[in-house]
């Protein structure tokens, strides 16, 4: 019974496996970058470069059709252009990178919007809209984990030039010349994240990984190796528990992983201990000293 | 003495219109220095310039004997995120960033001295405590120590003591002293004027340019400190290209 409920439907299908592995590899990768999303506010940096991948893809995909490298071509190409085209104006003019950015992804997403109408057919589009966690074969699961690893290994080897980047840019830019390249290989990080997102949960649902496990931790502890992993089990359970619901209840399976880790958001909300609503009303009588 | 930066004929600016504008001069190797002028005069420009934060419009600084990176720069306002998770140790720890770089450990002697860079400023037992706790004072002994840990042979302080108490202000200069007696050159814009007659033996009064530069006494007299407010904050949007021979 339990079993039937829990694993069954791993054990018995392989698409289930695959769906499985596939957000599993997104969890991992995608949720420590979104801590440093927000640690850098670029919370909303990472909504924007989303949209910013669709007409990219979407050229792809009118190339090639459903085609794996095409798309993922398209979509990289097209969000490290938005990517390296916001630092580069908020580098060298008076716009700010939020400005910058939000100014690059309205182009592309209007000129993906028109490539589209063009000579586009709404079925397939669907797919590039939501994704398809459901039917991922095994060159796009190579690809989500080669993905996952290569974002794991680059964190673990800039991880105190993006910490310092982001703590105090001014002194890393003193000791060092790291500050530049590691903003762009940050960016770029996001940008590959996204587009493996993309493959799996859709352009619209990509950051759906990596925002809200890494806000939810957020909520749990002030301390950025807790918070990370907090992130990273929150993003793995809403892989896990958004598939068992979509197989049980015949929802679609992306929006169900989003919907559970939006649930998981919304509790560390009321009860995350470091910041959440609760511990925000309810502080105690004040202290000594 | 010689020289550990020389200043020739160097203009700084933002977007063509000069801030320090044909200054000269050079700065003594062991040198303490205070940077003093009228608000726009150009002196947190200066240090900029100096670390290398800012490139000249025109001229150049040199430096002798050591590279922009070599400095130990705190600057007026830091830019640093006091709400990103990080405690008082990490942050001054950072200075240990000739030894530790971008990759390498901090190891048991950067770790000792981290502590001992944290006693003094007096933040002993705050080691745990996450930056976005201090108040502004106990935040700027912890820059202080960072500096410390830097071990720099430059040294540039941008206002330091600004909305400082007494008390810590004093075990700051105190902290200065003790770089000066070890030799290191430091730089230090400040407004203080009874502060810098008391404990800084040179001065450079400017007001975009050099109006006195020499021992405190003579830079800090009635006459130039006048001149001073009349040259400053003379922005002209219109103001034509500068002309004077370079």
């Amino acid at each position: 019974m339990i079993y039937d409920a829990l694993i069954g439907p791993f054990a018995e299908f392989d698409f289930m496996r695959r769906a499985l592995v596939g957000a599993a590899a997104l969890a991992l990768s995608g949720a420590p970058l979104g801590v440093f999303l927000i640690l850098r506010r670029m919370a909303l940096t990472g909504d924007a470069m989303a949209h910013a991948i669709l007409p990219g893809a979407a050229l792809g995909y009118l190339v090639a059709g459903l085609s794996l490298p095409a798309m993922t071509l398209g979509g990289l190409a097209a969000g490290f252009t938005v990517a390296l085209a916001a630092g580069v104006v908020a580098r060298f003019t008076a716009l700010r990178e939020d400005a910058s950015l939000a100014g690059f992804y309205l182009l592309s997403l209007a000129l993906g919007v028109v490539i589209v109408s063009v000579r586009g057919s709404n079925v397939d589009l669907l797919h590039v809209l939501f994704g398809s966690v459901l039917a991922l074969d095994d060159a796009t699961l190579l690809l989500l984990a080669c993905i996952a690893s290569v974002t794991l290994i680059v964190l673990a080897i800039g991880y105190r030039a993006l910490a310092l980047e982001t703590l105090d840019p001014g002194f890393l830019a003193s000791v060092s010349g790291a500050g530049a390249p590691t903003q762009l290989v940050f960016l770029g990080l996001v940008v590959l994240n996204l587009v493996a997102g993309f493959h799996a949960l859709g352009t619209l649902l990509a950051v759906g990984l990596m925002m809200l496990p890494a806000a939810a931790g957020r909520l749990w502890s002030a301390d950025i190796t807790v918070m990370t992993l907090i992130a990273v089990g929150i993003g793995l359970a809403s892989s896990y528990l958004g598939l068992l619901l979509s197989y049980h209840y015949g929802l679609p399976a992306g929006p169900a992983i989003i919907l559970v880790a939006g649930v998981l958001h919304l509790v560390s909300l009321v009860f995350g201990r470091a910041g959440g609503l609760i511990r925000h009303v309810s502080t105690g009588r004040h202290l000594e000293a | 003495m010689s020289a550990a930066i020389t200043f020739r004929d160097l203009t700084l600016g933002y977007d063509r219109h000069p801030a320090v504008h044909h200054l000269s001069g050079q700065v003594d190797g062991g040198a303490l220095l205070a940077v003093c002028g009228p608000n726009g005069a150009g002196k947190s420009t200066l240090l900029k310039g100096i670390a290398g934060a800012l490139k000249p419009l025109d001229g150049a600084v040199k430096l002798e004997s050591c590279r922009p990176r070599d400095i130990a720069y705190l600057p007026q306002a830091a830019e640093i995120d006091r709400s990103f998770p990080i405690n008082v140790f990490d942050l001054v720890a950072l200075g240990a960033w000739r030894s530790a770089g971008l990759f390498g450990g901090l190891g048991r002697k950067a770790r000792e001295r981290t502590f001992e860079a944290i006693a003094a400023v007096g933040l002993t037992g705050f080691e745990d405590r996450a930056i976005g706790t201090l108040s502004g004072g106990q935040m700027q002994r912890a820059l202080f120590a960072r500096v410390l840990l830097q071990d720099a042979p430059i040294i540039l302080l941008d206002e330091p003591f600004n909305a400082i108490d007494q008390r810590t202000v004093a075990d700051l200069v105190d902290l200065i002293s003790r770089w000066h007696g070890e030799k290191r050159t430091v730089l230090a814009v400040l407004h203080d004027l009874e502060l810098v007659r008391k404990h800084f033996p040179q001065t450079l009064l400017m007001a975009r340019e050099s109006i006195a530069w020499g021992d405190t006494t003579q830079v800090l007299s009635a006459e130039n400190l006048l001149s001073a407010r009349r040259m400053a904050e003379a922005f002209d949007r219109q103001a034509h290209e500068c002309e004077r021979a370079a």
